[in-house]
């Protein structure tokens, strides 16, 4: 069913009884060509990809629980390609484009909205290195723009810019960032697989990976086996025990990161805005509450909830940068499981098993790639090879030493 | 989460910093391939855990703790020079 205005009204007039599911609920096969494991964002436009651009619709995405209940529906929705190294720009990049057309392309309204992405910074160092990173971006052919104290206030009036401690100086803005509805991103790849012919197993845990003779051919689940050409794990925080299942140990610790969102206000901030002296970033909702988070909680956990330190020192950052906003009230907070590998950067690529291949290793910027994520890992999967854009997010780069290490603080999950 | 430090006693999360997993250490003259696993691979399981925290904030020694990496829940903890 094709959704447009014209079937919104006819649909109200006849009392919305003409709309269907949007996605089957199809009986388990034996067997398929490709099996996708976690029916997160990435796994859902994987498949997506594999019907679209690599023509292999006999699919299945496999799915523990149900869709969109994962971290693609737990994110703080917010997307950008501002990436400073040669192996990530490109990335992201292309992932920002495919976000531009996604909604054409899938017929589903994912609520994309580019209301840009202003990074403030705060000392004169703080500024060079802005300067650099929004230098790589124009090389790369990716929109930044440098703003000093006077632009910054005018665009976000709310800010304390003489904050003592933390003055704000200036940001790197990148106007094509800004954000998208989660969890249609979840719903919309669905829908658009399953017109394609893909399988969309929910409640379907995979439990054990049958290797035969170093090859991956197929995977035990609790609806029972499933004989695969092609395995591809898109597990997010739970990628290291999935793997562990074919005997691979991943570069990979498991952290929890937290979100918050307040009441319901007016329109207040137009833009998102992260605070450069910590790690603090907040947007509005279509619906006004604002949504804001800060670092992960800075040990491992598989428990989808934080701990109070990082509640108090994200109430903290945001009364640096915005006081006022410490009349507000919470209305919820949540955390998810992220995969954190020793370089910060993610990992699309084959596995040292045949047949077996990697998506993993998103830490807590994965939401923003998950259409590039989907595309690359299609493309690796179908050709039994990475694609130039995902070229440098191999898992052998750990033991070659080619790491993408954004922030420079080594093999520490927790400091990235 | 409040970690029981044996010289300190129970003390607020916010005292300790997190050092990771206890991982044996390779011989020094051990191949390439067992420094890239130490360094670099994990076994992250979910369930207890063996890792360092450092009681920076009070004492300053280097602990380890057994913590459920899922209930968050401490199981043990002792001085990391008392092997
Ligand atoms: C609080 C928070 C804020 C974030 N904010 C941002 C942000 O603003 N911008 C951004 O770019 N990124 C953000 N992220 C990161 C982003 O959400 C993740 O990197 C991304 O969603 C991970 O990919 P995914 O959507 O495929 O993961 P998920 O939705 O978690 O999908 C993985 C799926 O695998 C399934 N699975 C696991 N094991 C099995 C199994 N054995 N069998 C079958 N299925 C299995 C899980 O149930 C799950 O549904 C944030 C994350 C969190 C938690
Ligand atoms: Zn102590």
């Amino acid at each position: 069913m094709r959704y447009s205005l014209r079937r919104v009204l006819w649909e109200g007039l006849r009392g919305q009884s003409g709309w269907k599911p949007a996605w089957r609920e199809p009986e388990k096969r034996d067997s398929y060509d490709v099996v996708i494991v976690g029916g997160g964002g990435h796994g859902l436009a994987t498949a997506y990809y594999l019907a679209r651009e690599q023509g292999i619709s006999n699919v299945a995405v496999l799915e523990r629980s149900r869709l969109g209940l994962g971290n693609v529906g737990r994110n703080t929705t917010i997307i950008r390609s501002n990436y400073l190294l040669p192996g990530n720009i490109p990335f992201y990049e292309h992932s920002l484009k495919l976000w531009e057309g996604l909604e054409q392309e899938i017929n589903y309204n994912a609520m994309v909205s580019q209301r840009g992405v202003l990074n403030l910074f705060h000392s004169d160092g703080q500024r060079d290195a802005f300067a650099r990173r929004g230098n790589a971006m124009r090389l790369a052919g990716v929109d930044a723009e440098l703003l000093g104290a006077a632009e910054v206030k005018a665009m976000a009036p709310l800010l304390a810019m003489e904050n003592t401690r933390f003055p704000i100086l200036g940001g790197l803005l990148q106007r094509r960032g800004g954000t998208v509805r989660h969890d249609a991103v979840a719903w919309g790849y669905a829908r658009a697989a399953d017109a394609r012919g893909v399988d969309i197993l929910q409640n379907c845990e995979v439990t054990g990976i049958r290797v035969e003779g170093g090859r991956a051919v197929g995977v035990g689940t609790t609806r029972g086996p499933i004989r695969a050409g092609k395995i591809g794990l898109a597990c997010a925080g739970r990628s290291s025990q999935v793997a562990a299942m074919a005997g691979l140990r991943l570069p990979i610790e498991s952290h929890v990161l937290q979100a918050f969102v307040s009441e319901g206000l007016k329109p207040l901030i137009d833009c998102v805005v992260t605070f450069g002296a910590g790690h603090f970033y907040i947007s509005q909702s279509d619906k006004g509450g604002l949504v804001f988070g800060g670092n992960i909680d800075g040990y491992n956990s598989y428990a989808a909830r934080g701990n109070l330190p990082l509640v108090e020192e994200v109430a903290e950052e945001a009364m640096a940068v915005m006081p006022r906003l410490g009349r507000l009230r919470v209305l919820r907070s949540w955390g998810g499981i992220m995969d954190m590998t020793m370089d910060g950067s993610p990992i699309i690529d084959r596995t040292p098993v045949e047949g077996l291949y990697l998506n993993a290793g998103w830490c807590y910027g994965g939401f923003k790639a998950t259409p590039a994520s989907g595309w690359c890992f299609a493309y690796t999967i179908a050709q039994g090879r990475p694609h130039a854009l995902n070229a440098a997010l191999s898992l052998d780069r750990f033991a070659t030493g080619a790491l993408v290490d954004e922030a420079g603080t080594g093999a520490q999950p927790n400091h990235h | 989460m409040r970690i029981d430090c044996p010289h300190c006693g129970p003390r607020d999360r916010r005292e300790f910093s997190y050092r990771g997993a206890v991982l044996p250490l390779p011989e020094p003259g051990a191949a390439d391939e067992a420094w890239f696993a130490h360094v670099y691979l994990r076994d992250n399981p979910a369930g207890p855990i063996e890792e360092y925290w450092q009681h920076e904030g009070g004492c300053r020694a280097w602990l380890v703790a057994t913590r459920d990496t899922i209930s968050h829940r401490i199981h043990a903890v002792r001085a990391a020079a008392a092997r």
